[in-house]
């Protein structure tokens, strides 16, 4: 209310000054948008120049042998193969956890919760606060609980699960996100023509909340698979791992602890294969919005 | 869980020794396979990164012999190694110091019986920049610069001959096993260091950093500076007889001191038990000049390596 009748007087000084406005507050403005400009040229430029880095840095070893070879200490002969398979593995299987308990938790709290119960206000805050804890603490959970409670030891399932851990909460709130965009009349519409709750979350929300959800989660994946700190608390960092992961058990390392070991070696070739790395890492994420993008565009809908 | 438990029963008895961690730690699995012609199974490795391309390097040559066994190496430092060695989860420690008391005590509780066995030898490299004069420093102008406390900003305050530059420092950071060496050799305790400097985990950032500053000085390992000659210059280091340049063949002849120290993996009585373990160790101390070339580390004396030799027999009882 108050914020309302703030802005009276403002709208009241621009309708008198609508002939045109002076010229210090129209260099104001195309300083402001030239600083707008600014920075997302700032943010593009940074990112053209690790690219190009890490593009000119790599290329020589991107290849397939890059895929084809396992690790190795010897460079010339050092691949990737365990540690992109153990990526795939524990990308899919994070996208299999979060995706169904992350709609799921959003879908309840949009629309069956009763926010003015305590527990729901709690879970609610909850889910904000867990979103921003530091992911190592993750990993700490994950040894204690997944690695050696649950005796999982460092496999698939235990990297898996604290990954989902740590980016269910956005999933969750980018699916709210999209749940909220989605008109009520849609709601009360449905409602109205004697539709029940569940027919309405089945057939007009979940569809609806789909762009939104899908954009979301795949931002939420590409965190997952760019961490090491986690899994490496949670799974010792396997740096040389000669077997692909064959179910979920199986022992696995990814690729950004392959990297990170890679980089951190004192031959300057191995540098070149963590750019090519670093290059397949990059690649598989892109696949992965344009699935996001692809999914996006074929059910966005305009209200 | 009742399905997973029988599933890695079923693996066990199918190679020996299962994919997970679980029942490799129940050890004895091994022995289902005759140790014979073909080795089986899975040797998990982990502890210091330091160690680790010693020992990626062993499990290399030894999985090319012996396509069967699976090795796995971790880099979960010398201390979550040993926490994980002693708790009997894994088979061969990585250690780039000693056994802690508290270890010893955590592997006595489990009933894990090992012996310590020396793989390579490793150096600290003092450096400087190209630009630097200073060619030589002796252990107490280090404690001097390093000690916990120390407030020396320039190189003329360590001694007054040294040139008028501001003192820059790159190290470590406090989980390494170098860190844990540095402050052990030249400050007389484990982890006590002036702590306003600027630590990294990656050798690269302590090399870039001490480029980029006139007045730079950092420590790492002598491998880096043995591989990229040019990009930096390591001092001489008074060990309290004269001055000594780092390299290989100071570091294994022992005048590089106190800064060149011997490597070390931890193998347990389980693991020399299993016919693969015991080949891999044996393979890992025969082929250790091989192993420690390819991992720039320094190839041990002969004496280290009838020691070592020694020590798998011992262990097998």
């Amino acid at each position: 209310m108050t914020a309302q009748t703030g802005l009276q007087p403002d709208l009241r000084g621009a309708d008198r000054g609508l002939g045109r406005a002076r010229g210090s507050e129209r260099a104001a403005g195309r300083l402001f948008q030239g600083l707008l400009m600014g920075c997302l040229a700032f943010g593009v430029l940074v990112l053209v120049v690790l690219l190009t880095d890490v593009i000119r840095d790599g290329l020589p070893r991107f290849n397939l042998d890059l895929v084809r070879n396992m690790p190795s200490g010897r460079p010339a002969r050092a691949g990737i193969q365990s540690a992109m398979m153990g990526t795939i593995w524990v990308i899919v299987t994070v996208a299999v956890i979060t995706l169904p308990l992350g709609v799921a938790a959003a879908v309840y709290l949009e629309e069956y919760a009763d926010k003015t119960r305590w527990y729901n206000r709690a879970i609610e805050l909850n889910i904000q606060n867990l979103a921003a804890v530091p992911s190592v603490v993750y990993g700490i959970l994950g040894l204690a609980f997944f690695n050696r409670a649950a005796g999982f030891g460092g496999s698939v399932l235990t990297i898996a699960l604290t990954l989902s851990l740590l980016v269910l909460p956005i999933v969750i709130i980018s699916c709210r996100e999209a749940i909220r965009a989605i008109p009520t009349s849609i709601r009360d519409g449905s409602l109205a023509l004697g539709a029940t709750r569940l027919q309405t979350v089945r057939r007009q929300i979940l569809p609806n909340a789909i762009p939104g959800t899908a954009t979301g989660s795949i931002l939420a994946l590409s965190r997952a698979i760019g961490e090491a700190a986690p899994i490496l608390i949670a799974a010792s960092g396997i740096i040389f791992l000669t077997r692909n992961p064959t179910d979920l058990l199986s022992q696995a390392t990814v690729l950004p602890i392959q990297i990170f070991n890679y980089v951190s070696r004192p031959q300057e070739e191995f540098r070149v294969v963590a750019a090519a790395g670093i290059m397949v890492l990059l690649l598989i994420l892109l696949l992965m919005n344009a699935t996001a993008i692809l999914i996006r565009n074929k059910y966005q809908r305009k209200w | 869980m009742l399905s997973l438990t029988n599933r890695s029963r079923l693996a066990a008895a199918a190679v020996g020794c299962s994919l997970s961690l679980a029942a490799c730690g129940g050890g004895g699995d091994g022995e289902e396979v005759s140790g014979a012609a073909k080795l089986a199974g899975t040797i998990q490795i982990d502890g210091s990164s330091t160690v680790a391309p010693l020992s990626e390097a062993a499990a290399e040559g030894f999985q090319e012999e012996h396509k069967d066994v699976n090795v796995v190496v971790g880099t979960s430092g010398t201390g979550g190694g040993f926490e994980k060695f002693c708790a009997g989860e894994t088979d061969i420690s990585d250690a780039s110091r000693p056994i802690k008391d508290k270890e010893i005590a955590a592997c006595k509780a489990k009933g894990i019986t090992y012996e310590e066995i020396t793989v390579a030898n490793d150096g600290l490299a003092v450096v400087v920049n190209k630009d630097n004069p200073i060619t030589c420093l002796t252990v107490a102008q280090l404690k001097k610069i390093w000690e916990p406390g120390s407030t020396v900003a320039n190189f003329k305050e360590v001694d007054p001959s040294f040139p008028d530059l501001p003192l820059k420092l790159f190290g470590p950071g406090t989980d390494s096993g170098t860190f844990d060496y540095f402050t052990g050799e030249i400050n007389g305790k484990e982890g006590a260091s002036r702590t306003d400097y600027q630590p990294s985990e990656d050798d690269n950032v302590i090399v870039k950093g001490v480029q980029g500053v006139k007045g730079g000085l950092g420590y790492f390992g002598l491998s880096y500076v043995e591989e990229n000659p040019d990009a930096l210059k390591a001092v001489a280091i008074d060990g309290g007889s004269g001055c000594v340049k780092p390299s290989t063949e100071t570091v294994l002849d022992g005048t590089y001191k106190p800064l060149g120290r011997p490597l070390f993996i931890y193998a347990s009585t389980k693991t020399v038990q299993r016919p693969e373990g015991k080949a891999f160790l044996e393979y890992y101390v025969e082929n250790s000049d091989d192993i420690a070339k390819q991992a720039l580390y320094v190839p041990m004396s002969d004496k280290q390596k009838a020691e070592s030799a020694a020590k798998i027999t011992k262990l097998q009882g």
